[in-house]
């Protein structure tokens, strides 16, 4: 039964990718699915969170979960940044969708070579004592590599769903997504919910790009696979809402998860694509859309 | 500009290049006037969509690959002269562009623009995966070793490039003056009202699409035997798209002339940067500049012409 044990193989990794995969795709699920801002920027935010864990690994033999929880508040504070150009650039102007687009696209550049100047076209990774162990549920293998990235996407999927459900700035997010207008009239600064929603964004990138180098060696052209990858996540799960992004993303990692098993790693890449323009053609409002 | 002017300026910019090909002998300057004129070709095919309609496109890569691979395709299995493969190139990219065409009808403004991206990472796997044109590994073309009248082979595509620079804006300068820019215009305005008016806006977006992948698949037709060895990773480059989109932006999208200016004065930067300083350093410079006018200057150079023309009238 190797087929069967293949299948298995590829289920399981799959949905441990898929973990991994929500953890990628929250920053675009709050920042397009919840505020509209179509940060196509995020990818490269992820690469530049596994650089940094990997400089901190190399230099100081960080653990890279720890590098990523150390640095979410400096990627919060890019965020908020980042956001109050937007706003005085294109948002009060009402031109934020297309030039907001060119923008990010430029930042997405930007960022891109500056990696590319800092660090080189070379494969980087981390080295931590559990990346490499594996153990055996009968004939399916799981790797720390894979089960760890996925246990700290969960919880940081989690996290964020209490946080939008439970507090009062998520509701205020949740609130500005829906009519920015009735919260300026309640008393509330739309500007300044909107900047703490996208440096939570933001934030959520040190982490995953912790979780990233972990997973695999990456180099700084990398984040172009994940702009699809992540837009299909956030399209399919129904723009914006937490839990519909964490299934699309599992479902999305068994897809692919199973076209490199049974059709070769180089296809894996087209899977997530193929699932966006579906997706974008099919049912735009996603699996969970409002 | 009018009809005749204008004609008789791309004509006699083509008999200056004609004019060139017979003085100079520096083979490097045929190389590094190559790109400048191809950016020209996809800045302004890439501005009869994004910067008359709107639609913001990220899949210049695609249609550019198309066809380059097109031409590649017909080397490889026929050795068939440019000439061929530039109209096959066209045709399959403008194939592209129509079924690009009528997705606009599902997705509209960002959607579009991620699926045209998706659009080139799906090709770009396929030929990555199709072991007839090299797959990963690419493929290395044999350029004819003379062109007749030129002598030198990369003069004569020097020479075809200026031609297609001249098309491509011709065709441009065209549907700015016609119904068809009038039309595009009002799409980009506002979609809603301009099919409410009446405009064809379907037929109209097909016509912007099409024309936009024909004139990409022309710029990228000739690239095999410009290069002479072709992979994916390099045909299917971020920088074709991020260049196409930066030019027209820099020197303004709304008229002809804004791409041509945005593309001889960034691609001359650029392969001046190259030969002096880096070329990761140069796509740097883009990117801050890209994003440097779309903040402070979103008219681009036309546009801040425009207003300290006007302001001095005043």
């Amino acid at each position: 039964m190797v087929w069967l044990d293949l299948l298995l193989n590829a289920l399981a990794a799959g949905i441990l990718l898929g973990g991994f995969y929500a953890a990628v795709s929250l920053g675009i699920a709050v920042a397009f699915g919840l505020l509209d801002i179509v940060n196509i920027a995020h990818p490269v935010f992820v690469m530049l969170g596994s650089y940094v864990a990997y400089g901190m690994n190399v230099r100081f033999g960080f653990d890279p979960i720890l590098t990523g929880l150390l640095f979410t508040p400096v990627f919060y504070a890019l965020g908020v940044l980042l956001y109050r150009v937007y706003y005085v650039s294109f948002e009060r102007k009402g031109a934020e969708s297309l030039r907001g687009l060119v923008f990010f696209f430029g930042v997405l550049f930007i960022v891109e070579v500056s990696l590319l100047l800092a660090f080189g076209v070379d494969y980087r990774m981390v080295e931590a004592r559990y990346i490499g162990e594996t153990f055996q549920i009968g004939p399916v293998g799981i790797a720390f590599r894979l089960l760890v990235p996925c246990v700290v996407g969960v919880a940081l999927t989690g996290a964020l769903y209490l946080f939008l459900s439970r507090t009062f700035y998520g509701r205020a997010i949740q609130a500005v997504a829906q009519d920015s207008f009735a919260l300026r009239l309640m008393g509330a600064n739309p500007f300044r919910v909107k900047g703490i929603a996208f440096g939570l964004a933001i934030a959520t990138a040190a982490l995953a790009g912790a979780l990233l180098i972990m997973i695999g060696p990456v180099e700084p052209a990398m984040n172009r696979e994940y702009i699809g990858r992540v837009f299909a996540v956030a399209v399919l799960g129904g723009m914006g809402s937490i839990g519909g992004t964490l299934v699309a993303a599992i479902i999305v990692g068994v897809a692919e998860s199973l076209t490199s098993t049974f059709y070769g790693p180089s296809w894996g890449v087209a899977v997530s694509f193929g699932v966006l323009l579906l997706a974008l053609a099919v049912r735009p409002s996603g699996l969970f859309g409002r | 500009m009018g009809a005749r002017s204008f004609g008789v300026v791309a004509l006699a910019i083509v008999v200056a290049g004609l004019a060139v090909t017979r003085v100079l002998d520096n083979q490097y300057y045929y190389f590094a006037g190559y790109v400048v004129l191809q950016y020209v070709v996809l800045a302004t095919a890439w501005n009869i969509l994004g910067g008359y309609t709107g639609y913001v496109n990220f899949g210049t890569p695609a249609f550019f690959a198309l066809g380059a691979y097109t031409a590649v395709v017909l080397i490889q299995s026929l050795k068939a002269p440019l000439a061929i493969q530039l109209v096959a190139g066209a045709i399959i990219s403008g194939l592209l562009g129509l079924a690009l065409g009528y997705l606009t009808l599902r997705l509209r403004g960002v959607f579009f623009s991620i699926a045209t991206l998706a659009l080139a990472v799906v090709l770009q796997t396929m030929f990555i995966n199709w072991e007839y044109t090299g797959g990963a590994r690419g493929i290395t073309l044999v350029r004819p070793a003379s062109a007749p009248l030129f002598g030198n082979y990369v003069q004569f595509l020097f020479v075809v490039m200026l031609g297609l620079a001249v098309l491509a804006v011709a065709t441009a300068w065209w549907i700015e003056r016609s119904w068809i820019g009038r039309g595009l215009t009002a799409i980009r305005d506002n979609e809603e009202a301009a099919e409410c008016m009446g405009v064809p806006t379907l037929r109209l977006k097909l016509v912007a699409t099409t024309v936009s992948g024909v004139l990409m698949g022309l710029a990228g037709a000739p690239f095999p035997y410009y290069v002479t060895f072709v992979e994916p990773t390099s045909v299917f480059d971020l920088n074709y798209a991020v260049n196409s989109l930066a030019m027209p932006m820099i020197g303004g999208s709304t008229t002809w002339i804004g791409p041509v200016i945005g593309a001889v004065l960034l691609g001359t930067a650029q392969q001046i940067a190259t030969v002096t300083i880096s070329s990761a350093l140069n796509l740097l410079l883009v990117g801050l500049i890209l994003v440097a006018f779309v903040i402070l200057a979103p008219e681009g150079i036309v546009g801040l012409v425009q207003r300290l023309a006007r302001r001095s009238r005043v």
